[in-house]
């Protein structure tokens, strides 16, 4: 190397060198700034958001989180019915979605042939695509008005001794949500378990095979038992994308601050609610009290999305344990 | 059933992954109780033949088999055969040991029973007993029988993989390289319980390991290039070979 520098003009080269680390400090101080700036930002937005919230968390302390009176006029705030929305609305987008979400990757990485499964899983993944405001356009127009007049009714004749499915149809409310929910949720669970099915070791499979299992036996054996954890991972995903999703819950849960256990019933999310009343808050308190649902949304999908990470991270430790 | 009679029959048996044929007519017979070693160099279709001996051949996208084998007098390969009997009835045993990760020690070995159909707990819980003591593992598990089988040691986990395969009393086991993946202790072990499962079952074992096929083979057969080059008594095949190729391999001349 020196020969070669010493033969070729020397002021430029060490110029050229110079320009190169001053690149470097740069691009360093470049990218260290926008590392930095997230972290800012985020704890900017809790500041902002926990000042903002404070007024009401003070009105009404503890009660605001276990009381289900939301009074515009009054000034009086309790958000245990959006609470209640929210969780209600994830568990039922959860039991329709985990089954199908596990039974699609199944198919797709163990059942169907390579010809199938590339562009089955291609469109599976475009459902994520398809921007909120489509899916809520849909659940309106398409979705409810089938629920009111197919699903709903047979339903109440099926299983109406259930509180579950009580009352008349109605079509948009707590079950069209959890619908529209579940179909939202489905490409992110399902992903998640083919990566975590296509992680099992042949070798695992073919033990089962081995000792005479069939088709269905082995995936039970060797494929569903192993990933329980893997599993559990990818719902927990996708509880955290069911409890924050705004739009198309708001156009589809029907809006009403209220807790009734029938799913037919219209209801409010924290989400749905803020998307509902952000813009026309008139007085502080409800700004504030808003602000608060805003923030109890930020905390749970922080804790969910941690809890998520905890519990895959984990099943990848006990997979390389093993291997 | 007396110790001539043979149990397993290959007739000219072929295999393929995709267009590549990997086995290249292949007869020979399995006497009952015999301990059947299969050497050659990697790739020379060793590991093929046992997989197409229990029908996991198969199993791999592309695979292809042609040709019989016959298994106490039946064709596995005959019209209307299931593999999923067939299998049933071969033990095998892989190259890793492969516990099933989200089974405890006791569920792995009684899987097997299971999936055959045995319900009665007291029947299970003894096929378990018996095939734990003939893996020569049951003193080692007997008091953590519902921890993982995945936290044994390596050559625990291959012992545990041998009582799974023997659980169902298979009259042949099948084992691929057992203990290349192994330290010598456990190694060890394994040969030595290869030596007393001869009394009661066929072992056919594929290993790298000449001098493992020595210590453990009544009989030897050397595979080469998807051939079966010569088969014999290990004596014979490792002092006298027929074959110049088998000669070059065993005297270590070869490549």
């Amino acid at each position: 190397m020196s020969q070669v520098a010493s033969t070729t003009e020397a002021i430029p080269q060490r110029s050229r060198r110079r320009d190169l680390h001053l690149a470097d400090r740069i691009f360093y101080r470049v990218v260290k700034g926008t590392a930095w700036g997230m972290m800012v930002l985020l704890l900017s937005m809790i500041v902002v958001i926990m000042t903002m919230a404070w007024p009401a968390l003070k009105e009404f302390g503890l009660r605001f989180f276990v009381t289900n009176d939301w009074d515009t006029l009054g000034d009086s705030f309790g958000a245990l019915a959006l609470i209640y929305g929210t969780v209600m609305s994830s568990i039922v987008a959860l039991v329709i979605s985990v089954p199908v979400s596990v039974g699609v990757a199944l198919f797709l990485n163990e059942l169907a042939p390579r010809w199938l499964s590339k562009p089955v899983g291609f469109l599976v993944e475009m459902l994520a695509a398809i921007p909120s405001i489509v899916y809520g356009l849909w659940g309106l127009y398409v979705l409810a008005p089938f629920l009111r007049s197919e699903v709903q009714p047979f339903l109440s004749e099926a299983f109406g001794f259930l509180p579950l499915f009580e009352g008349p149809p109605l079509g948009v409310g707590m079950l069209c949500a959890g619908v529209v929910l579940a179909i939202m949720i489905t490409p992110t669970i399902a992903s998640v378990c083919r990566e975590v099915f296509a992680a099992i070791p042949v070798a695992v499979r073919e033990a089962a095979l081995g000792l005479g299992a069939t088709r269905w036996e082995m995936l039970r054996i060797s494929v569903l038992r192993t990933s329980v954890s893997g599993v559990v991972g990818a719902v927990i995903l996708g509880l955290g994308r069911a409890f924050g999703e705004t739009m198309a819950v708001t156009m589809v849960i029907g809006n009403i601050e209220q807790i009734k256990l029938s799913l037919y019933e219209p209801a409010q999310t924290m989400a749905s609610i803020l998307a509902n009343q952000y813009a026309e808050a008139d007085s502080d308190l409800h700004l504030s009290a808003l602000t608060a649902i805003g923030f109890c949304l930020f905390v749970v999908s922080l804790v969910v999305n941690g809890s998520a990470r905890f519990v895959v991270s984990k099943f990848e430790k006990r997979e390389r344990g093993e291997v | 059933m007396s110790a001539s009679n043979s149990i397993l029959h290959v007739n000219q048996l072929d295999a393929w992954f995709g267009n590549f044929h990997a086995l290249k007519n292949i007869s020979v017979d399995v006497k009952d109780h015999d301990v059947m070693a299969l050497i050659g160099p990697s790739g020379c279709g060793k590991s093929t033949f046992i997989r197409c001996l229990n029908r996991l051949h198969e199993e791999i996208e592309g695979a292809k088999v042609s040709g019989d084998v016959f298994l106490e007098g039946q064709n596995i390969y005959g019209p209307g055969k299931d593999p999923v009997v067939i299998r049933r009835r071969i033990g095998m045993v892989f190259q890793k040991p492969n516990p099933f990760p989200g089974l405890s020690i006791y569920d792995n070995v009684a899987i097997g029973l299971k999936l055959g159909g045995m319900r009665d707990r007291h029947q299970v819980e003894e096929h378990v007993h018996q095939a734990l003591c003939g893996a020569a593992l049951w003193d080692e598990v007997k008091d953590k029988l519902k921890r993982p089988g995945a936290s044994l040691s390596g050559g625990q986990q291959q012992r545990l993989c041998i009582a799974r395969a023997l659980a169902v009393q298979p009259p042949v086991l099948l084992m691929d390289e057992p203990t290349s993946a192994l330290d010598p202790i456990s190694t060890g072990r394994i040969e030595e319980l290869i030596q007393q499962l001869k009394a009661t079952i066929t072992v056919i074992i594929v290993t790298h390991n000449m001098q493992q096929a020595a210590r453990i083979a009544n009989r030897t057969a050397y595979f080469l290039l998807g051939e079966m080059v010569e088969v014999g008594q290990t004596q014979q095949i490792f002092e006298a070979p027929v074959d110049t190729r088998t000669r070059d391999y065993v005297t270590g001349q070869f490549g």
